[in-house]
């Protein structure tokens, strides 16, 4: 079966560092940056990039809208 | 394989609908409004009726939700987003028109614009955000606060002997023959999202039919009001709101779901 690899980028000015997106990937791939962006918020990114699937999950409950996904069939 | 070759145009299934405008929301962290208001603009996008649609943002956090999204609005005094969607309406019936409201706004002082609109059967859309409380003026009780809920003006919490219980405007107005479409959503888990999506649609859709009222309603969050975290407001929406008002269609095609 063909398998799908996926990476997100997150906006990170736009982030408010809500972590809606990280408690709703079903791979554990996303955690919080440790520095802040200009907002002083810290901001999702992908902290196991191996384990994304591009499945868009992230994507559809951030509030502000700020992850894009991209996803390859290997 | 390596980031790069997955980050490319050509791979790409997700982005913000260029509906959103590039204005930086004015929700807190992790409230729903953004998603609901991203979703509403996903579907305008999809059926291609942007320069076809015209919403009325209300008061409330949503005040601003012309800055938004990238299509007409005006903004209604507080209540009024149903008279003034049905004015437009009717002057332009071939549009699109939905109002977006919070509870303070559509089941407290916009109580009767909410239920006329309803009961005339304005061929209009209504997308009513019920986060159960006040947000923008600082958390206070709503007609919508559950039973034993704090507020800030029911610190102790809701009691129903002397504030009246909770009530449920959305099943009130699928009563009314004047609603065609009635149905309740949230957006805090991703399938919720898809499905609130297709209401959205729906309502949207039904205004071809000229047939009446559309109303969706979004249980959604109010973090900072509840003072919670965005992720502890959600389990606690689920566990609470949800038990209240529960999720699915109340009225399909003029038709109750539940009943006679
Ligand atoms: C006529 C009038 N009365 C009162 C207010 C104050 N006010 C502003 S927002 C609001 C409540 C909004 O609550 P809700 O509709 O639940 O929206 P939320 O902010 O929770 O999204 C009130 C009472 C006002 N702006 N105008
Ligand atoms: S859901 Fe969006 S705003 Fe919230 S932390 Fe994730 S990327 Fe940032
Ligand atoms: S696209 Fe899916 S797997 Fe990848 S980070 Fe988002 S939720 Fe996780
Ligand atoms: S006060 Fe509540 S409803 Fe308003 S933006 Fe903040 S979390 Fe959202």
């Amino acid at each position: 079966m063909a398998k799908a690899i996926g990476a997100i980028v997150v906006d990170v000015e736009r982030c408010k560092g809500c972590q809606v997106c990280r408690v709703n990937c079903p791979t554990m791939t996303i955690g919080m940056a440790e520095e802040v962006n200009g907002k002083g918020y810290h901001y999702a990114y992908m902290e196991n990039p191996e384990n994304c699937t591009g499945c868009t999950n992230c994507a559809v409950v951030c509030p502000d809208g700020v992850i894009t996904v991209y996803r390859v069939k290997q | 394989m390596d980031i790069k070759q997955i980050i490319k145009e050509e791979n790409q299934v997700y982005r913000r609908t260029p509906l959103m405008t590039e204005a930086t929301l004015s929700y807190c962290p992790g409230c729903g409004h953004g998603t609901i208001h991203r979703l509403i603009m996903e579907v305008v996008e999809e059926m291609g009726i942007q320069s076809d649609t015209i919403g009325i943002a209300p008061v409330g956090c949503a005040v601003i939700a012309y800055d938004f999204m990238d299509i007409d609005m005006s903004q209604a005094a507080h209540g009024r987003a149903p008279a003034l969607a049905t004015g437009i309406k009717r002057l332009w019936p071939e549009k699109y028109v939905f109002t977006y409201q919070g509870d303070g706004d559509l089941a407290a002082i916009g109580t009767a614009e909410t239920i006329h609109a309803c009961n005339r059967g304005e061929n209009i859309a209504i997308f009513f955000v019920n986060n159960g409380i006040y947000g923008m003026t600082g958390g206070q009780m709503a007609p919508t606060t559950l039973e034993g809920m704090k507020s800030s003006t029911s610190p102790y919490g809701r009691n129903s002997e002397t504030m009246g219980p909770p009530y449920k405007i959305t099943e009130m107005v699928a009563q009314l023959p004047g609603t065609y479409y009635v149905a309740r959503h949230a957006v805090h888990k991703p399938g919720p999202v898809r499905k609130a999506k297709k209401a959205i649609r729906q309502a949207f859709e039904n205004q071809k039919l000229n047939k009446g009222v559309s109303l969706v309603e979004f249980v959604s969050n109010c973090n900072s009001g509840w003072k919670m975290t965005p992720n502890d407001s959600n389990i606690w929406m689920e566990e609470n709101m949800f038990k209240f008002y529960p999720m699915g269609d109340i009225k399909v095609e003029g038709k109750l779901v539940n009943g006679d």
